[in-house]
């Protein structure tokens, strides 16, 4: 058994594992930021080894991929352009009608460029974490996305990194909406453990018009996400609850288990 | 030089931690990240001192939850307990055996990640729980369970390497010399 000096490390230790999980949530947050400070340096570590990697990579990559991949993307770049300028047309037309009728004008979104630098090591959390933190301008709740489609919110904020809670973790739950003819709203929930891919949208209307492809994008209710961001598509659905609602699967447009580069919506 | 003990098994746990939240090459594949903790906390509960166990789960519990949604402090006590009943029944564990040690491993890694889910329910949080899960608890378990005899075999070279060991007693006592002839 044990000796007495053995007994008393025992029970400090129990006393403070007991103290700090009833600290306050402030409290804890700075705590939590302190302790992974000591982790910076390293995950800056991995991001240039990384980067070595890549570098590495493409200098052994032959002539004629290289030229055929520059055609390519000149070529999207040329669609990419194309397509900004009819949206900006789009976007002032816009502007004008909702002058015409007395609308209140939308304000331009505004995103910012984030690096994901490391993933949840426990397997019951579906979070990331980013570069940018309270000094980028970053603050909790807000939406992130990629160019596919919306993947999280901010849910905790540091200095130099923020944390991001993904789709498909139990603390993320965004309004959607359907668009198909009823424009069936549910509220997205968490997925399966293994099942990064899918979410359900679930308390959708018994007699909800769901077909599978039909793409699913955010409501904006709830103050959290903006409205009319891509999440994914409907795969199929079932009923729940004896036929009181309606859960669709839902194929996340976004790739969750291959994130590099995300943009936080700093302005709604 | 226990205190390089501990040093080295401390560092370990930093890695550890750092490892399991950077790269996610077995979450890809295996569908589940295998948490290295309860592995060291055998190795340190049976080759080291009670102090480097304390240390070991209180450091390795905070720095697994500063870097993950989890509580801060809800992986010590998983860690502890472990670290703390291997450490009481040390001296009726073979641990030199490969086959112990795998055994051990096994034990440990499935004990720790079901402990913190119960702690986790226990204080009202809602972690993504399924069949998934079990799955999960299966790879983490076997992954730890392969890693615990390389523990061993990579701390006791780190220990032949970095500490001097005393010359051993050879058998030759003075009193028992047999002098031959007058």
């Amino acid at each position: 058994m044990l000796k007495r000096p053995q007994y008393i490390v025992l029970g400090l230790v129990v006393v403070l594992t007991l103290l700090i999980l009833n600290l306050p949530s402030k409290t804890t947050a700075r705590l939590k930021l302190g302790i992974g400070s000591f982790f910076v340096p390293f995950f800056g570590l991995a991001n240039s080894a990384n980067r070595l990697a890549g570098r590495a990579g493409d200098a052994v990559l032959p002539r004629s991929e290289v030229l055929r991949e520059n055609i390519a993307l000149k070529q999207q770049n040329q669609e990419l352009r194309l397509q900004a300028a009819r949206e900006a047309e789009l976007a002032h037309e816009n502007d004008r009608l909702r002058k015409l009728l007395g609308w209140q004008q939308q304000q331009p979104r505004k995103y910012k460029l984030a690096n994901v630098v490391l993933h949840d090591p426990a397997n019951w959390w579906r979070t990331v974490q980013i570069d940018l933190g309270a000094r980028d301008g970053v603050k909790v709740n807000m939406a992130v996305q990629t160019m596919e489609g919306l993947i999280g919110r901010v849910s905790s904020v540091m200095l130099t990194r923020s944390q991001v809670v993904l789709l498909g973790d139990p603390n993320c739950k965004v309004s959607a909406r359907v668009l198909n003819s009823a424009r069936d709203t549910g509220v997205i929930g968490g997925s399966g453990p293994l099942e990064s891919e899918f979410v359900d949208l679930s308390y959708l209307s018994r007699n909800a018009d769901l077909k599978p492809g039909q793409t699913v994008v955010t409501t904006g209710l709830g103050g959290i996400f903006p409205s009319d961001i891509p999440i994914g598509k409907v795969v199929d659905s079932r009923t729940e609850e004896y036929g009181l609602y309606t859960v669709a699967r839902v194929k996340l447009a976004a790739n969750l288990n291959d994130l590099e580069e995300v943009w936080v919506l700093l302005k709604p | 030089m226990t205190w390089l003990n501990t040093i080295l098994i401390l560092v370990a746990a930093f890695l550890v931690v750092f490892w399991q939240a950077a790269f996610g090459g077995v979450r890809h594949i295996l569908g589940a990240q295998v948490d290295l903790l309860p592995a060291l906390m055998v190795y340190a509960s049976l080759c080291s001192d009670f102090a480097t166990v304390c240390l070991l789960a209180v450091c390795g519990g905070l720095w697994f939850d500063s870097l993950s949604a989890n509580p801060l402090g809800i992986s010590v006590l998983p860690l502890f307990v472990i670290g703390l009943g291997l450490y009481i029944n040390r001296g009726l564990i073979l641990r030199d055996q490969t086959f112990a040690q795998f055994v051990l491993g096994l034990a440990a890694s499935g004990a720790a990640p079901v402990m913190t889910l119960g702690l986790l329910l226990t204080a009202g949080h809602a972690p993504l729980f399924g069949w998934g899960t079990v799955w999960q608890l299966v790879v983490m378990t076997v992954g730890g369970a392969l890693a615990t005899p390389v523990c061993f075999a990579l701390f006791d070279g780190l220990q032949r390497a970095l500490v001097h060991r005393g010359a051993s007693q050879t058998s030759f006592r003075p009193d028992r010399e047999i002098r031959r002839g007058r």
